[in-house]
């Protein structure tokens, strides 16, 4: 029975896709999409200030309230500068690594270097957030580090930056930025040196012989024929550092940041309306983001 | 000359640069392994003044991490087995033929992993109040099905691309059914992608925290048992012991994966 069955279906193409099709676009559309959905209504309700209910009548009220008081402006803008640095500062960390993978390593040091960088990326994410929490610890070993290579002056006056700086680093801007990089780099070197493997030598070599210095050959070209792994990369840091609220509230300065006020608002806050209208913003922006890492071809180098 | 050496060998610099990245990426979790042994229990002194298998013993005899413990393999089973199934149809449907409409489905399926968790546990926890529901067990398998089935389907839509089309038609031409074909020229193919696929499934679903902690209710699995306590710090050394063992139950089956999907046993096509 079943032996005809799947006979039959063999050649009668649309049928058979859709058979297959089905049960897993039922579940992403029913289970995800809808969820989405209901998430996007909610960010347009809103709660009656006097009984903290939502109340399920459309209105713009809740993102009035988003987009004008300034401390939520604040918390949108803080984040995103956050991500942006995150995203340029692991683009720079990431390039000599995926470069070396690329380029120079053999077989089997490319095989190593793939290994030591998925194996970190894949670690529990928890265990690794933890890890820098006791590293940045007033007693943990970024201080020792810093005492016993005599830096501690550096570190004092790096604290007392206003904005970024804090008591310690595992209570300041300077720390969460550290935390982001490491937890996203590998997510940025994967690409990147995927995409650096399809520059071929040749070029490079046109470039030396042409007289071009190695940092003009760099400029000129190996970085816009990398864009498309940058940009691939930077999707992953970019989006992650959005959405994150572990990081922030286990290594962090006071400041807000989008995902903790998700987290907060739906929670302790009972806003639901205002939790969903903080977290169409990421949507939004990142929406933004993927036009534009398209432009830049990111999807060829996924 | 010299520019000519430059393209085959990497400066000392650039070595030390690409080695420093990698001990980067890897000394925090050995710091983690290193203060799971420590005699020091109040701050996160280093180096620790003593070392001791003490806080193994400890930890061990802790009911509330084994049931946490319990709870999060469940789960990874459950959430990986769903996955596995709706994720290889998925890749069957969408590896070869072209149809109307397919770029917007494939969207669809790499959708849970391109957005933010926070956006997926939000917006299912929103779902699941929306049709009556209250966070339990089920709930949390379905959240960890729903981004553990985007991982099974690239794993298998990558293996099914590389496979000529010609080998189903040989096979049907040679007078196999569909299900012939299916078992002995399609499957032995996609095992190991299907392995591998549902190992990185179960290492995810294993470790997650962010969607998990809005579709859980009272429920408590590792990941979350971790979180409180990083609040908590009164049990730091059993929280190190922990850390130490969730490595290394996501670590095999991880590095399995690997060895799985590794370019070089790709078989045809590669």
């Amino acid at each position: 029975m079943l032996r005809s069955l799947s006979t039959f279906f063999h050649g009668r193409n649309a049928f058979y896709i859709a058979l297959l099709l089905a049960p897993p676009l039922l579940w992403l559309g029913t289970v995800y999409l809808g969820s989405l959905f209901t998430l996007l209504a909610q960010s347009f309700y809103a709660i009656d200030e006097f009984t903290a209910k939502v109340v399920p009548e459309l209105t713009l009220k809740t993102y009035r309230q988003l987009f004008t008081q300034p401390a939520n402006v604040d918390i949108v803008v803080r984040t995103v500068l956050m991500a942006i640095a995150v995203t340029i500062a692991s683009a720079v960390i990431a390039f000599p690594i995926a470069n070396y993978m690329a380029r120079y390593a053999g077989p089997k040091m490319k095989a190593f270097f793939y290994v030591g960088v998925m194996l970190p990326m894949w670690t529990s994410y928890l265990v690794k957030v933890y890890a820098w929490r006791l590293i940045l610890a007033k007693q943990g070993i970024a201080s020792w580090a810093i005492a016993s290579l005599g830096l501690e002056r550096g570190l004092d006056s790096l604290l007392a930056t206003p904005v970024v700086g804090g008591p310690s680093l595992a209570s300041s801007y300077i720390g969460m930025f550290i935390v982001f990089v490491y937890m996203w780099l590998p997510f940025m070197i994967l690409p990147l040196s995927a995409a650096l493997e399809r520059v071929p030598a040749s070029l490079l070599q046109a470039s030396a012989d042409l007289g071009a210095r190695p940092g003009q050959t760099f400029r000129n070209v190996v970085v816009p024929l990398a864009l498309p792994g940058l940009a691939a990369g930077s999707i992953f840091t970019f989006s992650l550092t959005l959405g994150d609220y572990i990081i922030p509230s286990v290594v962090g300065a006071p400041g807000y940041f989008v995902g903790m006020m998700v987290y907060q608002q739906q929670g302790t806050a009972g806003n639901m309306p205002l939790a969903a209208a903080f977290s169409v913003v990421p949507i939004v922006l990142i929406a933004l983001y993927l036009s534009l890492a398209k432009r830049l071809g990111a999807f060829d180098a996924l | 000359m010299r520019s000519r050496r430059d393209w085959n060998r990497a400066s000392l610099g650039q070595k030390l640069a690409a080695a420093a990245g990698l001990v980067f990426l890897h000394a925090p979790v050995w710091v983690i392994v290193l203060y799971a042994f420590t005699t020091e229990d109040r701050t996160y002194q280093f180096p620790p003044p003593g070392l001791t298998l003490h806080w193994f013993e400890v930890a061990f005899a802790r009911d509330d991490i084994w049931a946490a413990m319990r709870l999060s393999l469940v789960v990874a089973l459950a959430a990986t087995a769903v996955a596995l199934l709706l994720g290889t149809l998925a890749a069957f449907a969408l590896a070869k033929r072209e149809f109307r409409g397919k770029e917007s489905i494939t969207l669809l399926f790499v959708l849970p992993i391109a957005l933010p968790g926070i956006i997926t546990g939000l917006a299912l926890l929103a779902g699941i109040r929306s049709i009556g529901l209250e966070p339990n067990f089920w709930t949390i398998v379905a959240g960890h099905a729903t981004f553990c089935l985007v991982i099974v389907y690239n794993n298998v839509i990558a293996r099914l691309r590389r496979l000529p089309g010609s080998w189903v038609e040989a096979s049907m031409d040679l007078g196999a059914d569909g299900l012939q074909t299916f078992r002995y020229v399609l499957l032995p193919q996609i095992a190991s992608a299907l392995l591998a696929g549902g190992m990185l499934a179960f290492a995810l679903s294993f470790d997650e925290i962010i969607v998990t902690l809005f579709t859980a209710g009272h429920q408590q699995t590792l990941p979350i048992w971790f979180y409180s306590e990083l609040f908590r710090p009164r049990e730091r050394p059993i929280t190190n012991v922990v850390a130490v063992v969730v490595i290394l139950v996501t670590l095999v089956p991880i590095l399995l994966a690997y060895y799985l999907t590794k370019p070089d046993e790709q078989g045809p096509g590669s």
